[in-house]
This record gives C-alpha cells, structure tokens and sequence, in this order.
C-alpha cells in the first residue's frame, strides 16, 4: 500500500469531472428528489380538501384536559394502522409481505375480549391488563409460525401468510364461538378511547411503538441488516448476517404489532366480531408502507413514510363522508385516489415531472 | 477456400477481410460435404462492445461441434446469434445453402434449429410426453389425444434409447433425466441442428454416459450438433469437430482428431508456450515455516461439484488455485468457506475439527471468502460504501453493538485511504462504483474482519489494470504479515506471479499440488492438459 502521498480523502477535492459527477443539484432539485415530499404533499392536499369542504376542520380545542378535533379523531383512527404499518415496513423490507395481520388483529381481540366476559370481575383493571397480555402474546407465537414457515421451511412470505390470513379469522370465531362478545370493562375501553396527557392513549401507543421501532432500527445496526437482507440476501449470508433469524424477527414483531393494534379496534367498540375485526387493515397498512416510499422489492425502507402513509389513510377515510361522497363510491374513490399517489411516487413519473420543473427552472437562470 | 491459420486474435478491419469465401480455416481433413448451417462474418456489438468480430462457424450434418473457448470468449452470443435471439450487426447465415435471417427464436426452430440450454426450461408438473408435445399436440374431436400424444412419444423415446415412461411426471425425474427429455422434445421438432449448450455441467458420470449414447444416435440420423462444455475429456470424446472462439474472435476450426488437449487449451487462453516462456515472473517470497497448518481439509467434497479434496493452508502462505473455467475452483472455495455444505469430509481450522456449516461458522474462525461473483453475492447495492465495507464486521458483532461512529468514520476513511476508493465518500452507494471500487470495497469488507484465511475468487476479474496491480501488491503485503491467502484466478499469470503454492483444477478435482518454485505458465497449461492425455493412454490402453 502507497501511503507516501498524503492524500486528503475529501469530497470536495473530487476529480473535476464536470461531464458524469454529481453535479451540485439545485434546492428544487434535491426537494423533489426527497423520498417524503410526495407522501407529505399528498396529505397536505387531502387536508386541504377537508378544509375546504369544512372550514373547522384543522380546529382543536381543549376541553376537560382532553385535546378533541377532526385532527385529534382521524390521529385517533389512525392508530391501529399506524401500528400495523410499522410491523409491515420491517417484513417489506426484508423482501417479505405479511397478509395474516388482519387474522391476527381479530385474534388479538377475541381472545382479550372473551377473557374479559369469562372472568369473575368483569370491570377489574387486572383482568383488562391480563387478558390484553395473553392476546398479545398469542399474537406473538403466531409471528413465530409466520417467521418459522418464511425463514426456515423458505416458504414464499406471501403464501406461508396466507395460511394464517385465511386460518386466523376460523381461529378467532373459534375463541368466540362466532359471537359478537361485548366486554363492560373502562380499562380496556380506555385503550381506545381514554387520554393521557390530553392526547388519546390509542395514539400515544401507536406512537410508542413506533419510535421504539425507529429507535431499535436506526440506533443500533438492526436496521442496516434488515436492509442488506432485503436488497441481497446471498451477499448478506456470505457476510455472515444471520438472515434467518432477521426474517423471523420481523415476522414476530409484525405479529406483536397487529396484536397490539387488534386490541384497540376491539377496545374502540368494546366487542369483537371475528368475522370482521382488522378486515382488510393488512391490505391498508401495505399501502401505507407503499405510499411512505418503501419499495415492495425490499431493502431500503422508511419508518417515517409509513407514518406519513398511515395518517394519510386514516385521513382518507375520513374525507370520504365529509365531501359528500355516496358511501357506494367509497373503494371507487380510494381507489383512485391511492393509484395518484402511487403515479407519484413512481420514479418515471417523478423524473418527468422533476425534469419538467428544473428546465424551465435552469432556462429562466440561463437566459 | 484458404488453408492458411487464421492468426490468433488479429486487429485486421472487419468488411476489408473476406468476398471470397469463407474465413475458417480448415484443419487436417477435408470437407464432408456442404455444411448444414454455415455463419459467415459474424459481427455482433452491444454498444460500443464488439461482442463478436467476423466469426464464422460450419455445421455439417453427422458431425458433433465442438464451440471452445474461456469465458466471455463469445460462444453463447454466436448460439443466440443462430437462434435468432440476438440480430446480428453484420455477416450472413446460410441454412441448407439459402441465406435466412432469423428474426426471433421461432423462426430458428421453425428452421430446424433446436437448442437445449443448461437449465431445463419444461414444465415439472406436466408428464415426459406433455413436455415432449407441448404446443403441437395431437388432437381428436378438439381435444387433446393423450393415447396418439403417449404413443407418439414414446416412438421418440425409445429412438433415442431412453427408458423413460411418457406418462410419468417429468419433475420426479432426476435433472439429467429432465435434460434427455428436453433433448429428445428437441429432436423431435425435425430438427437439423441441435445446439447443446453445456448439457454436462450437472450431470455425474454414468448420466453423461447416456447423454453421449443418444447424441452419437443423433450424429448417425445425421443431425448437426453443437456441444458446449467446459469438460475437455467430455469435449475429445464425443465431438469431430472444434471452433475455437477467443475474445469475440475466430481463432480456428479444427478437426478434433488432430489437436492435442494442450494445443486446444493453448489456442483458447491465447499465447504461445515460448511467449509464456518469456514472460518474467517475479519469484514468490520464500516459502514460509510450516508448524501446524490454519486449516486442513480432509477428503472435502460435494456431489457434483467437487470431488473429495485434502489441503492445508499454513499462515502466510498464498495458495493459489489454477485451473480452467469449471475445473472446481470456485466450489473448493466456496466448500472451504462453508457458503456450500460439504456432503464428505471435513475441515479443521486451527485443529478444532468441526464441519463449518455455514459463512457464519466460518467467519467466526477467522476465514473471509469473497466471490467470484460480485454483484450477485458480494455488492449490497443500495447501501452505501460505508455499510458495505462494515457489513461483515457489524454481522459478527450482533445487531445490538453497533459500531461506534467514531470507530466507524475512521476504518472507513483508512480503508478508503489505504485502497484508493473513488469517489472517496463513504456515503455514496455501491451501486454507483465501478467494478474495480466495488471490488476494493468488497475487499476492505474482509480486511476489516482481520481475518486469518482470505479466501479470494477471482478479485481482479473484469476491473481494469490499475485496480488490478493494487490488488495484486495487496495480497502480497497481507500474506507478508502473515495472513493466509487462497488466489484463485483464471489469469495464470497473475496466480504465479502471487502464490507461494500451487493447487491445480480440473474436472473436479485436484490433480497436481506444487511449491511455486519457477513453475511457468505453460508447465501449468501441461499439467492441465497433460492428466487427460496420461489418463486417456491407460484408459485406451
């Protein structure tokens, strides 16, 4: 090795390479290139829609120590998406797709649920924080199935969830017994509907696992495997990653979150239907990972788009009613609304909007 | 036609050379007659890469053809240049004596060209004969006729020699099977030409055998066929005649009767004996003390890849690893890294005798290993530099221990420093390096493991010269502080010029295990091509 030369690594002295190099992009450039400016802008039009079909909409007031709103409700909403699309984001972004979520959700629910009825006080604290322990931790052992059949029998993630997507929603009217089980229990009501600290607890859980999640990720190196897995898992193994236990990790940590979020969906109405708890959620919670900018092929993934992704959907759902759209539209016009953003999102379409923007922009400087 | 040898790899302009006939040279024996298929002045360039300049190739009915040549040297692109997957640039193709461009793959087959490629493309799930029928079968009332579909194949089948029932399920089979029955689909199409494109490489002794049986039914019903292989023993054989391809040229056409395997081998990797000769090598370090070896391989071995293998590797040593394209190179590495687990034998590093089971079993006893095959098991291409020269040390110290970012930032910015990377930003991502930074990258991802064994497949391949000779020059500083290193290369001088011992390949296996003390590029070129001939005269004998 030649180390005679005192060579100064810099950037800045790069080889003046005018032609290929990266060359300085323009402010306008670099936002358009920012991976959240669609996501964001997509929502910031959606709320803008809302605003304008109803001018209180972004009003929040303070009443008994509680913040309430359109804005607070739809954050509400949002929780158990939000969780979701956490989950789903480390499985994406392992190559993986989880579709049992919604199953395990109701899972979650009806087991909580049927040990709240089942116990000697119903209304005790105790038995809410019980019950709701146990449905996490069955949700839980069935991330380790979901994680067993993926990394270790090397089952297609979509296939080996589909198992459990279709399997969970039998389980669950199983733990029912096909009844709709109405609980009387304030703790665990208050999962979905209580507040802390003015903000709703749903929320605040929601946003605890998330930021634990980015924490987990970001701070340590788990979030720099999960990619390298995700975008080549050949060169991972020879490295020594152990890819296998990265992938059921995932698959696991999906599975506490839709247990997490199955809870408060029952926990919002106080009951649990298993043939409709967390229905379709899996499907919403992949488009908030698609719409936050994580690319379904794995590999670089963003917790942040996925909360931007789960808000926008929350918001959605709720802008459907207040424009006035006849509930029969409603999937149409979902529909259409997530195929814009997805065109958005697409780096075709991004390129030609972004080249479009910086010619005028560089013909108005040169000229 | 001209007699002369078509001098290896000339710069001649292409256009100015021939109006007048063909450009292949013959060999020692006369024509048999008009060739079947006859490509003239191929020329193929995929943007500014010449992929293939003026070659020609002539099939004649009855014969086996063999195509040579070291990898990249063109045989596949002149395949799909006859099968009409590629458009050729420029040159002509005649079928039967009339001029026909085949436009798509269809039309080649249409044409009586058939080609058999290396992985089976049928449908598993469907039986022999459905497979064999598939897309012309016979019908009755509209519908399918499995009777005359059965009866049909097995006409074929038992042509061919094959004991294999139509009605079973093709997947049940083994590949080598599967590869008959692809085969006898081929020929089953009237076909005039059939191209078989390393039909061997996974198949074991016994299944060649067979393999060989239905071609030579084939040469005698008068079939052109074209044989691909990297196996020279397979290669003399079974074929009559050679093309022998180097760099996307023509270098000549033989007969195989009157070429010696070392002539062969010569004539593909492209020099002459005296001009090897010449060549100066720099002597390797003097041979280190021996003491207990770091790792000794004991009878390592995996069903169609390698055949049991022993070797020791000592501290400080560079082995380096001859052999052509599929002699066993890569396997025995990648056998001795545990990226393939081994079926026999075993491997002892440092004595403590335990099957490594996996890349991470090995890591953790010190062995790096980088492929041969950098963007598919080396490069993570949307991670940044960075990441990618710390991914292996961070997978062995756990998720939860990060590297700390001081520590990061400095072996990053050494390693940088140390291998001259450009662009020398540890934030820019590896998809946007060249080869040879990527290579360096690859490297420091292994250095900074402080490995006691590197195991290198093929580092300096397709990078240019000065990435190359930085390579070199590093693995000879690391074996000089005492890291242990395995070189394989398909360049031998680069293997001489660096090792202290030499292990050599072919078919397989080990076949010759030597200190590197003045051995020239050509005494391995005998070696290679020597074993066939010694095994060829007892097996003859």
């Amino acid at each position: 090795m030649s180390d005679t030369l005192p060579k100064v690594p810099d950037t800045a002295s790069a080889p003046p390479s005018a032609g290929d190099g990266p060359a300085r992009p323009s402010p306008l450039a670099r936002a358009l290139a920012h991976p959240l400016l669609w996501p964001v802008l997509a929502l910031v039009v959606l709320l803008a829609v809302n605003v304008a079909a109803q001018p209180g909409f972004l009003e929040v007031r303070l009443q008994d120590g509680h913040l309430f709103g359109s804005v607070i409700d739809i954050l509400r909403n949002s929780a158990p998406i939000m969780l979701v699309a956490t989950g789903m984001t480390l499985v994406i972004a392992t190559r993986g797709i989880d579709l049992s979520v919604g199953a395990i959700a109701a899972i979650a629910g009806a087991i909580a649920c049927t040990q709240i009825v089942g116990a000697a006080d119903q209304g005790a604290a105790s038995v809410a924080i019980i019950a709701s322990t146990t449905a996490v931790a069955a949700c839980v052992l069935l991330g380790l199935w979901n994680g067993f059949l993926v990394a270790v029998l090397g089952i297609q993630p979509i296939i080996a969830t589909l198992v459990l997507m279709v399997a969970g929603r039998g389980l669950a009217m199983l733990v029912t017994d096909g009844q709709i089980t109405t609980v009387n229990n304030d703790t665990f009501s208050d999962l979905a509907s209580g507040f802390v600290l003015t903000l709703p607890i749903a929320l605040i859980i929601a946003l605890v696992v998330f930021g634990l999640t980015a924490v987990l990720t970001r701070r340590t190196a788990l979030g720099m495997l999960i990619e390298a897995v995700g975008i080549n898992p050949e060169a991972s193994r020879l490295a020594g990653v152990r890819s296998r236990t990265i992938i059921w990790t995932v698959y696991v940590f999906a599975g506490f979150c839709a247990g997490v979020a199955g809870l408060i969906i029952a926990a919002n109405t106080s009951s649990v239907n298993a043939n409709s708890l967390g229905l379709w959620i899996e499907l919403d919670a992949i488009l908030a990972v698609v719409i936050g900018g994580t690319s379904l092929a794995g590999g670089r993934f963003s917790l942040a788009g996925t909360l931007v992704g789960a808000v926008f959907i929350a918001t959605l759902a709720r802008t459907i009613p207040t424009i006035g759209i006849p509930s029969e539209a409603n999937y149409l016009f979902k529909a259409v609304v997530v195929v814009l953003v997805c065109l958005l999102q697409s780096p075709k379409a991004r390129a030609a909007i972004g080249s479009l923007l910086t010619a005028r922009h560089s013909k108005g400087a040169t000229s | 036609m001209t007699q002369t040898d078509v001098p290896p790899a000339t710069d001649d302009v292409p256009g100015q050379a021939t109006d007048d006939g063909p450009t292949p040279a013959t060999g020692p024996q006369p024509d048999p007659g008009t060739p079947v298929v006859e490509m003239r002045d191929i020329s193929i360039t995929f943007g500014a890469v010449a992929a293939l300049s003026g070659v020609s190739l002539r099939l004649f009915p009855g014969e086996v053809h063999a195509l040579m040549g070291e990898n990249g040297a063109g045989k596949s692109t002149l395949i799909k240049a006859l099968t009409g997957v590629y458009t050729i640039d420029s040159g002509t193709i005649l079928v039967g004596g009339r001029e026909q461009d085949f436009a798509t793959p269809a039309a080649a087959q249409g044409a009586g060209i058939s080609t058999v490629y290396q992985e089976v493309n049928l449908v598993p799930n469907l039986t022999v004969a459905e497979n064999m029928m598939l897309g012309r079968e016979p019908r009755r009332f509209g519908m399918i006729d499995h009777r005359a579909m059965n009866r049909q194949a097995a006409a074929t089948l038992e042509r061919l020699g094959l004991d294999v029932a139509p009605g079973s399920v093709l997947g049940d089979h083994p590949i080598a099977v599967q590869q008959l029955v692809a085969i006898a689909r081929a020929v089953d199409v009237e076909a005039r030409v059939l191209i078989l494109d390393e039909p061997t490489s996974s198949l074991d002794s016994d299944e060649v055998a067979k393999l060989f049986e239905v071609m030579r039914r084939l040469r005698e019903a008068g079939v052109a066929i074209v044989f691909v292989s990297h196996f020279l023993d397979q290669v003399y054989e079974i074929s009559d005649r050679m093309t022998i391809l180097r760099n996307g040229r023509l270098v000549e056409e033989r007969m195989v009767a009157g070429t010696t395997q070392l002539e062969l081998v010569q004539r593909m990797i492209g020099r002459d004996l005296e001009v090897l000769d010449q060549l100066d090598r720099e002597p390797a370090s003097a041979a280190p003390t021996r003491g207990t070896p770091l790792l000794t391989a004991v009878g390592l071995g995996r069903k169609g890849s390698l055949e049991a293998t022993d070797l020791e590797l000592y501290d400080g040593e560079v082995i380096g690893v001859a052999g052509l394209l599929g002699s066993g190179r890569t396997e025995l590495a990648r056998l001795l890294f545990g990226a393939d687990s081994a079926d026999t034998g075993s491997v002892e590093v440092r004595a403590s005798r335990r099957r490594l089971r996996s890349p991470r079993h090995a890591i953790d006893r010190k062995i790096a290993f980088s492929s041969e095959d950098r963007k598919g098991e080396g490069v993570i291409a949307d991670l940044t530099v960075a990441d990618n020269m710390l991914l292996a040390l961070q997978a062995s110290r756990g998720w939860l221990r990060p590297i700390p970012q001081a520590t990061r930032t400095r072996l990053v910015a050494d390693y940088i420093e140390a291998l001259d990377i450009r662009p020398a930003d540890p934030n820019a991502l590896m998809r946007h390096l060249s080869g040879g930074n990527q290579q360096k990258v690859l490297l420091a991802r292994w250095l900074v493991t402080e490995p006691d064994l590197l195991i290198l497949d093929e580092p300096t391949r397709g990078i240019d010269i000065g990435a190359k000779t930085q390579i070199q020059a590093l693995v000879a500083d690391l074996a000089a502080k005492g890291m242990s290193v395995v070189f394989i290369s398909a360049e031998l001088e680069e293997v001489l010029r660096l090792s202290d011992r030499l292990v050599v390949m072919r078919d397989r296996r080990k076949i010759a295990e030597r200190p590197n003390d003045g051995v020239s590029v050509s005494d391995v070129l005998e070696i290679i091509a020597g074993e066939a001939r010694s095994e060829e005269e007892t097996a003859h004998v």
